[in-house]
């Protein structure tokens, strides 16, 4: 089956760092485009919960504690290696590299194509 | 089948100027309800708030004792906060990741036209959630209870009801509110039914649960009394306390607001209950509110259970724990989720939730519900979700059918 797309100029692919993105609108779509290990995704701005506006939440380091050998707590810290975006309005988490809700690996943001093309990128829908 | 994509064209995506920036908090609730057909249902909202804290300076005068009109009018929100009131200990917002918008009186915003703050602010996110009724409740003073000076609850709690009722409900006759009962004075707190039963916008009376005076006191049934006379309906509203003795064993607020919300409510209903309350005043109609709805299937089985046990200890009942219940009104938020429907269906049943159950939204606090967390129960008829949603709380309160639209078409124009 051939689906018709149109794609959508973001911008400068530098203009989006690491760790963070950029919220833009696609003839009334709104997406949340982000750069996480390098890689660029792309996901519609509509929380899974009640539909917030979780492309517009923090982006933060999962949460973890850090266990000594006899299972005591040795320490807390936010990860280096997995970010979770973090919807505004209830708090919902999720994977930003794979859109994958924190709690519940089932549920997951809707993920869109992305382009990058003589230094633009290009998100299609 | 495989699916291939054909790109048609290339087009300028508009780029916001931030991706956090400010935009209206509830911009999406708009959507979310428009989808559902919401701006077609009556849609109460049987609990909503807004912090009380800002409103300060205008509730001062209101107070009847000098001394606690002082402190009112003269010290700032931080040194009321932590020296006069009860604290409220617990970060809502899991360090900073939750983004509440606080109905607040800080200054007039723009295009006011006069209206009052409070009312102006809570009629737009009304508007966004598609809601035509709210029934409004402070914030801080959901744990006056705990004070250890019942003239603060007291002084505070008539002024506040004297303030709410002359500055913010006469702004719409959308706009409700059930008022708070300083239940650590019972003989004000019958005074204060005197005073206001009859105010426009009152629709009854609300005790805070998180308190430590025994509901079932002889002491109390004046105010009960008053209300069965009026038959009016009594809420009572919960709230979490790390202060209580057995939540000091947590270590994260996750517990303890879990935790708090039924316990409290668990308190006041078994002492309701078992001590026959609803069998002396059999007019006044008992709500309860923001403890969800999974604690009630508990309540039923237990209470049903120790009164087969135990049926001496509580000889003014005429049928079964569960039966009360069945009887009682209960908001719906946070109402909880089940991964499968027929769980929370099987609640429902026990509890007659689609005749007892009351839509409530607790905006702006930091798990609020929209009205889609009601449209989205499979499980319900369309008549079952328009009960809950609206029907129910009208029949209750006695409340026209009127859209918020029809009240207030100025609200709902491009760029109000």
């Amino acid at each position: 089956m051939e689906m018709q797309v149109i794609e959508y100029r973001i911008g400068r692919a530098e203009g989006i760092v690491e760790g963070d993105g950029v919220l833009a609108e696609l003839d009334g779509l709104e997406v949340g485009v982000f750069r996480v290990k390098g890689k660029l995704v792309a996901y519609e701005n509509r929380c899974r919960h009640q539909g917030g506006p979780v492309c517009t939440g923090e982006v933060l380091g999962k949460y973890e504690q850090v266990l000594a050998p006899d299972k005591t707590v040795l320490a807390e810290r936010f990860s280096g290696e997995r970010l979770h975006i973090v919807c505004p309005w209830h708090g919902w988490e999720y994977d930003l590299e794979t859109g994958q809700c924190a709690v519940d690996p089932g549920i997951r943001l809707r993920s869109l194509d992305v382009v990058e093309r003589d230094g633009d990128v290009f998100v299609l829908a | 089948m495989t699916t291939t994509a054909n790109t048609t064209g290339t087009r300028d995506a508009v780029v916001h100027e931030g991706r956090k920036s400010p935009r209206a908090f509830l911009d999406h609730a708009r959507r979310e309800a428009e989808e559902r057909g919401l701006y077609d249902t009556l849609v109460v909202d049987m609990d909503c708030h807004h912090y009380e804290s800002g409103a300060y300076r205008e509730i001062a005068p209101y107070i009847d004792n000098p001394a606690i009109r002082r402190i009112f009018e003269s010290y700032s929100l931080p040194a009321i906060q932590t020296s006069i009131l009860p604290g409220n200990l617990g970060d809502r917002n899991v360090a900073g990741r939750i983004r509440g918008e606080q109905i607040d009186v800080v200054e007039h915003p723009p295009g006011a036209d006069g209206m009052h703050p409070v009312a102006w602010s809570l009629l737009r996110s009304m508007r966004d959630m598609a809601i035509d009724y709210s029934i409004l409740f402070p914030t801080p003073m959901l744990v006056l209870g705990v004070t250890p000076q019942p003239e603060l609850e007291v002084g505070l709690a008539r002024a506040y009801n004297r303030w709410l009722l002359k500055n913010v409900l006469p702004e719409s006759d959308a706009i409700k509110t059930m008022l708070y009962l300083p239940l650590s004075d019972p003989d004000a707190s019958a005074s204060f039914i005197e005073e206001f039963a009859d105010a426009p916008g009152v629709l009854g009376f609300l005790v805070t649960c998180v308190r430590y005076q025994p509901i079932h006191e002889n002491r109390f049934m004046k105010v009960f009394a008053a209300l069965d006379e009026r038959k009016l309906p009594l809420a009572f509203h919960s709230a979490p306390n790390w202060g209580e003795r057995s939540f000091e064993q947590m270590n994260r607020f996750i517990g303890v607001h879990a935790l708090g919300f039924p316990f409290y409510a668990m308190v006041q209903m078994t002492n309701l209950i078992y001590n026959g309350i609803p069998e002396r005043f059999p007019n006044i109609r008992f709500a309860f509110m923001e403890a969800g709805v999974a604690w009630l299937p508990f309540m039923v089985g237990r209470l049903d259970n120790e009164y087969r046990l135990r049926s001496s200890e509580a000889p003014l009942l005429t049928k079964m724990p569960g039966d009360y219940i069945r009887d009682f009104y209960y908001t719906s938020q946070p109402i909880e989720h089940f991964d499968k429907p027929e769980h929370m269906e099987m609640i429902f049943e026990l509890f007659d939730g689609e005749n007892r159950l009351l839509y409530s939204s607790d905006y702006p606090h930091q798990d609020f519900d929209l009205p889609s967390t009601i449209t989205d129960l499979s499980f319900l008829s369309e008549e079952g979700k328009r009960k809950i949603l609206g029907g129910n709380a009208a029949a209750l309160f006695g409340l026209p059918d009127v859209k918020l639209q029809e009240r207030h078409p100025g609200l709902f124009a491009n760029g109000a």
